[in-house]
């Protein structure tokens, strides 16, 4: 059997080797307290490679200007180099045109987008949201927001104790009041993929439109929004290696047509009077002020070099190592895994005998070690599992065994600091 | 591959330091933890970061606390340095208590002659909590709930 430790293993048509994928971050090569940097915090934010760094780099030393300004020779290049990104992220996750994809910050602003557009325009008294008890703060508030407003309720799809989302549940809560169900495809505190295809069927039958946070998922896997059947997904671009502070929300060209503008500034209209406006076709019409154009252009890097590795080899090495990881975690005495031992990624969350999730972070930082200990704004899922924080350790494809090793051994560390047997 | 050394030098003294065995003995066996019957004043207050979370309540006799009880969850820390507290605080003024908040914080940022201070009692044991920047919030908790309660800022002081 192949390790994750073993070079250029062999993954159908692409060939996988850890050496070189590590050697693409130079974050990876540094030392922390003395110790090689173990990045476990990737559910948080990923790390970057050279050719985002250098995509990002080299748009500001040789074609930055404001976009779809100017008609001098950069702002003619920079507006080039954002639409094109747009275009590659659009291709990227199947969009039917590029002009589909609206360039936010993250996904938490793609979701209060939604929510402050679609949702305002559409939510009135006695309607319903519907939400699951494992989503991030950020698909949960917004909601909670424009629910409160609008006289709608928001509802919640109950999570079963292995952390997997209760389906009869949602069979029973889905109704005719239902408007939008709004479900994250991947836990990021449990790592649990949700049946999404299934859950997007079940709302248009009942006659709601549902929007997939795929925060979690678009890191991991192969998005492609036709094959889900779903009106938007929302997905950040510094989980999956560009830049912070970019990312994208996909919607269904009919529906982002029909919705009111968000913000009004420069770039979301056509013609501006003093007796009113007209907005700009879609995407710019949510695009208002100047982009974060470098974001974008790094965004675009960071999915070409996800595509030149390929989400099969990267799938295959995070099951692997996720494997590893679970029974490595499994096998020490006292450690409780949280959510499911299958249909999951690497996003690992646990507790450790009686030790503190923060103290468990303080000290395996110490040995270089970098995990989230807290609540991972999920709090409404904490309090379900009854606990108020856990550890959190999340893999990703340039993670390796003997990072995991190392986790483990700094988990002895604690043990022997906290006297745990 | 990397090697990932286990030798622990430096960092493993600090994180002894920072989890004395009086520290743990307080997170595992807290004293003062539960509700306290004809309580005078009482505050909850909670790191929204971390979740940890104390409900620090206070029974005062004119400038006195007669006693001193918390509620909460969180890390050793902080709720170890609650536990100290109501320790250390029972039977003692407002005046007394805000001058051990006062030294006790400077010893979380690094202040050695307050560390000496011998009024600290058991808290001198979180002094390695001051080589771990990011911790002084969790052990100033309780003493957050004290300060808006009875300190020079309090409402009616």
């Amino acid at each position: 059997m192949d390790t994750p430790d073993s070079t250029a293993v062999a993954a159908g048509t692409s060939a996988f080797d850890i050496d070189r994928v590590r050697a693409d971050f130079p974050i990876l090569g540094r030392l922390v307290h003395g110790h090689p940097l173990v990045y476990l915090d990737n559910a948080a934010s990923s790390q970057k490679p050279y050719a985002v760094l250098e995509a990002v780099d080299s748009y500001y030393k040789e074609i930055h200007a404001n976009v779809h300004r100017g008609a001098h020779e950069l702002s003619i290049r920079a507006t080039e180099a954002y639409e094109e990104a747009r275009a590659v992220v659009a291709d990227h996750i199947g969009a039917a045109s590029a002009s589909e994809v609206v360039f936010v910050r993250g996904t938490t602003e793609a979701i209060n987008l939604v929510a402050e557009t679609w949702g305002a325009a559409h939510l009135a008294e006695g309607d319903e949201v519907l939400l699951t008890k494992m989503e991030h703060h950020s698909n949960l508030v917004p909601w909670q927001m424009v629910a409160g407003r609008a006289g709608a309720t928001v509802r919640y799809v109950d999570v079963a104790p292995d952390g997997t989302l209760v389906m009869e549940d949602y069979d029973r809560l889905l109704s005719n009041r239902t408007r939008l169900v709004a479900v994250t495809h991947v836990s990021n505190t449990l790592g649990v993929v949700n049946p999404v295809a299934e859950i997007v069927r079940k709302a248009h039958d009942a006659g709601a439109l549902c929007l997939v946070d795929g925060a979690q998922a678009a890191p991991h896997m192969q998005i492609d929004v036709q094959a889900l059947g779903c009106d938007f997904y929302a997905f950040s671009g510094h989980k999956m290696l560009a830049p912070t502070g970019i990312g994208a929300l996909w919607g269904q060209r009919r529906l982002l047509d029909h919705m009111p503008p968000w913000q009004g500034g420069g770039e979301m209209i056509s013609e501006v009077t003093l007796e009113g406006f007209h907005t700009a076709p879609v995407p710019h019409k949510f695009e208002a002020g100047t982009p974060n154009i470098s974001g974008a252009i790094g965004f675009a890097e960071a999915v070409r070099y996800l595509q030149r590795i390929g989400f099969d080899a990267i799938h295959r090495w995070e099951a692997e190592l996720t494997a590893y990881a679970l029974d490595a975690l499994a096998a020490v005495d006292g450690l409780e895994i949280f959510g499911p031992l299958h249909e999951r990624v690497g996003v690992i969350s646990f507790r450790y005998a009686d030790i503190h999730a923060h103290d468990l972070a303080t000290i395996l930082d110490q040995r270089g070690v970098a995990i989230r200990a807290g609540h991972h704004c999920n709090q409404p899922l904490m309090e379900h599992l009854g606990v108020d924080a856990t550890a959190r350790a999340s893999l990703y494809f340039y993670n390796t065994r003997s990072e995991i090793d190392a986790l483990v051994g700094a988990l002895g560390l604690a043990a022997r600091l906290f006297g745990v047997a | 591959m990397t090697e990932h050394g286990s030798g622990d030098g430096l960092e493993l003294s600090s994180l002894q330091d920072l989890y004395q065995q009086v520290i743990l003995d307080h997170y595992r066996r807290p004293r003062n933890k539960g509700p306290l019957e004809g309580a005078t004043h009482s505050i909850t207050l909670n790191n929204p970061l971390c979740g940890d979370v104390i409900d620090l309540m206070l029974r005062l006799d004119g400038d006195r606390i007669t006693d001193i009880h918390f509620e909460g969850k969180g890390c050793s820390i902080s709720q170890a340095s609650a536990s100290m507290m109501g320790a250390l605080l029972s039977g003692r003024t407002i005046h007394d208590a805000i001058g051990i908040m006062d030294t006790f914080t400077r010893m979380l940022h690094g202040d050695a002659e307050a560390a000496a201070d011998t009024e600290l009692g058991d808290l001198r044991a979180l002094v390695g909590v001051s080589k771990f920047p990011v911790r002084v919030k969790c052990a100033l908790l309780a003493w957050n709930c004290l300060e808006e309660m009875v300190g020079p800022e309090a409402p009616g002081r």
